[in-house]
């Protein structure tokens, strides 16, 4: 292969093999900022769903009972967010933080007799069975988990544009004042779309340790789940657009290694670099000094 | 200087320590236990660097009159102070084995000033007679070597010529292992080259992987690597049909198959050297280094793809190394840009201090270090 189809087909295999945890997190994070709150514990809720899943699947041996448990675990967490966020005077992004070092705090000291079994994985999909070259047919060995994701960003884009319970969260997010004299309980709205959003990044957490990289350890998620909120604002709380953050991230992250194999060898910290210069980049170049973001929800505000 | 947490553990010692007629320090408490105190920068069984340590901390536990104290995950900042503080205070340990490499300049040496009475012994640093404190010291195995027989292994067992090293950093202990590997491999076969792929740090999991497949991608068919944890690296590997080397300890239960063999620490021959000099009373060493002959090091049991004709070769290397003086770096020897780094004639055998600030990688290496 030419050294710049490899890079390509390193490229195209990165995004479909990393982007999946950054779409579930950011697809859920999208969801609970849309109804007025910001949950930074996604972190900590990838980290404990990766746990949770991957001790599901060691000891049940069925690794979609572990999707399962992670999306429950991530549930359960961000309930607790939105539980607490829902009292007076606290603080969502102080709370997020707590909830974040909660969720790893929980799964490393839960997590620790998990750390040197092999679990049952998740199946793939071969999508690359026609092709010759191994490059490609394992590049295009993709988790079903992904088009799960694909599906459910399709999904959450339609319920916010069709459906009744969608126009529901949207009010709730865009002005707290219209949804009261609509006589909807705000809190309640905010609580269930903090829990829901929490166990799509519980989900992807179980991506993590259960497909891809395919291990449980504590170094696991090493800040994807944060980045995964920060991709939220780049694709403008539109799901659809999240799916197109995180494979942009996913690519971005899959040159560093590709490059050093095909020789560029030099400056590979600053490849490593390139998903953080390229988000820089476009929400530099798409933001307009003095106003609003475009998407963003009106209650949406950290100073709360 | 006291911090929450060494107070916490602080109210349990105390506890203790009154229940044993109000004797203020557990050192007190039983004459003739020896409190040693192990840290870890990362969780102790991460199938790595840090398992390989507490494994021989296990197996010292079964010595009579041994008390362990352990830290895992502990940074390599003031945290590290902290808890080599609250090991001596409230534990009474009296003798201390900070095991990362960040932990020796200035956190070890400060602490070691501060009390003068307690041994440190840390491993990787580069201890100096006329530079650190005499309490203080450090040991370290010659583990390239060990690297240069996995290289023979995948040397044989490479069909491509083409091998991977997934590295973390490019430090010089990291660059001995990677040109070891080469060297052993093209000591089989001189085509071969060998492919590095940096991550950037000890521990990101993600980044193993990609670069694992990548290196697949290219058509790489046997790796191996240095990072603290190399369980993904092995996994990912194994799941592409590569061969793989170990590092750090014996991870063939996660690759039966594919796994050659393996570069292993065997602590527990250092520990027990140092923990028998303390109960001895006689002075701690306090720069000790060994190989493959001196049990520091160990390989793991060949794997079945290993050829008869390969453990035959590898044997008789390994069985040379044990006999002392066997050089993997020596003249001529060209770095990869095509310098002489090493003049005909010279020849640095493990023991060479020089091969402690290596700042190349030999020829056959693909790869750059900045």
């Amino acid at each position: 292969m030419a050294p710049a189809e490899t890079v390509t087909v390193a490229m195209v295999a990165g995004a479909l093999r990393v982007s999946t945890p950054f779409l579930f997190v950011s697809l859920g994070e999208c969801l609970t900022e849309r109804s007025g709150r910001i949950n930074l514990g996604n972190e900590g809720v990838l980290v404990l769903g990766a746990m949770v899943g991957y001790a599901t699947s060691y000891q049940t041996g069925n690794p979609w009972l572990g999707v399962v448990s992670a999306a429950l675990a991530g549930a359960l967490l961000g309930a607790a967010h939105g539980g607490i966020c829902s009292l007076a005077r606290v603080n969502d992004v102080a709370m997020g933080i707590a909830i974040m070092l909660a969720g790893t705090g929980i799964a490393f000291f839960f997590g620790k007799p998990y750390v040197q079994p092999s679990a049952p994985q998740l199946p793939r999909i071969p999508l690359g069975f026609w092709a010759i070259e191994s490059q490609v047919r394992s590049a295009l060995e993709v988790s079903p988990l992904f088009f799960i994701g694909l599906a459910a960003a399709f999904a959450m884009d339609w319920f916010f544009r069709a459906t009744r319970m969608g126009l529901r969260v949207r009010i709730v997010g865009d002005s707290a004042d219209a949804a009261r004299a609509l006589g909807l309980s705000i809190h309640r709205v905010r609580l269930l779309a903090t829990a829901a959003g929490s166990a799509l990044a519980g989900i992807g957490g179980s991506f993590l340790s259960l497909s891809y990289p395919g291990s449980w350890n504590e170094g696991l998620s090493s800040g994807q789940g944060l980045m995964a909120v920060a991709l939220v604002v780049f694709a403008r709380w539109n799901p659809v657009h999240c799916v197109i953050a995180a494979l942009i991230f996913g690519a971005s992250g899959a040159l560093g290694p590709s490059l050093q194999t095909i020789g560029i060898t030099k400056g590979y910290y600053l490849f490593y670099g390139t998903p953080y210069v390229v988000t820089l980049l476009i929400l530099a170049v798409t933001i307009r000094p003095g106003k609003a973001l475009r998407g963003m929800p009106g209650e949406l505000s950290i100073g709360r | 200087m006291l911090n929450r947490r060494s107070l916490l553990q602080g109210a349990t010692a105390g506890g203790a320590a009154l229940a044993l007629g109000g004797a203020l320090r557990p050192r007190a408490a039983r004459a003739g236990t020896l409190t040693i105190g192990f840290i870890y920068v990362g969780p102790k069984d991460d199938y790595g660097y840090n398992q390989a340590h507490a494994e021989a901390a296990a197996k010292l536990k079964t010595m009579p009159g041994i008390k362990i104290v352990e830290e895992e995950k502990v940074p390599e900042t003031d945290d590290v102070e902290k808890t080599m503080q609250s090991m001596i205070e409230l534990d009474g340990a009296t003798l201390l084995f900070p095991t990362s490499f960040g932990y020796f300049d200035p956190y070890m040496l400060r602490v070691a000033k501060k009390y003068p009475k307690i041994q440190f012994r840390h491993c990787g640093g580069l201890w100096q007679k006329d530079k650190h404190p005499l309490n203080t010291g450090s040991y370290f195995g010659y583990i390239g070597m060990g690297q240069y027989l996995n290289g023979m292994a995948a040397g044989y067992a490479s069909k491509s010529k083409k091998l991977g090293f997934v590295a973390a950093k490019p430090i010089p202990q990291v660059l001995l292992n990677i040109n070891s590997f080469t060297l052993g491999a093209r000591a089989v076969d001189p085509s071969i080259t060998t492919q590095v792929i940096f991550t950037g740090d000890w521990s990101m999991p993600v980044k193993e992987a990609e670069a694992t497949n990548s290196l697949a991608d290219q058509g790489v068919d046997c790796v191996t690597m240095h990072v603290d944890g190399p369980k993904v690296v092995v996994q990912t590997a194994a799941g592409r049909s590569m061969y793989v080397c170990g590092y750090h300890a014996d991870q063939s239960r996660l690759a039966p198959q594919k796994y050659l063999t393996g570069a292993e620490w065997d602590w527990i021959t250092v520990y027990r050297m140092f923990v028998t000099d303390m109960q001895g009373g006689s002075p701690l060493p306090n720069f000790v280094r060994g190989g493959l002959a001196e049990h520091f090091v160990k390989m793991s049991p060949y794997g079945p793809a290993v050829t008869e004709a390969a453990r035959k070769h590898i044997d008789a290397v390994k069985a040379e190394m044990m006999k002392g003086g066997f050089a993997v770096i020596k003249g001529p020897l060209r770095d990869n840009k095509g310098a002489a780094v090493v003049a005909a004639g010279t020849a640095y055998p493990e023991t060479a201090i020089q091969l402690e600030s290596m700042n190349y990688l030999v020829e056959g290496v693909v790869g750059s270090i900045s």
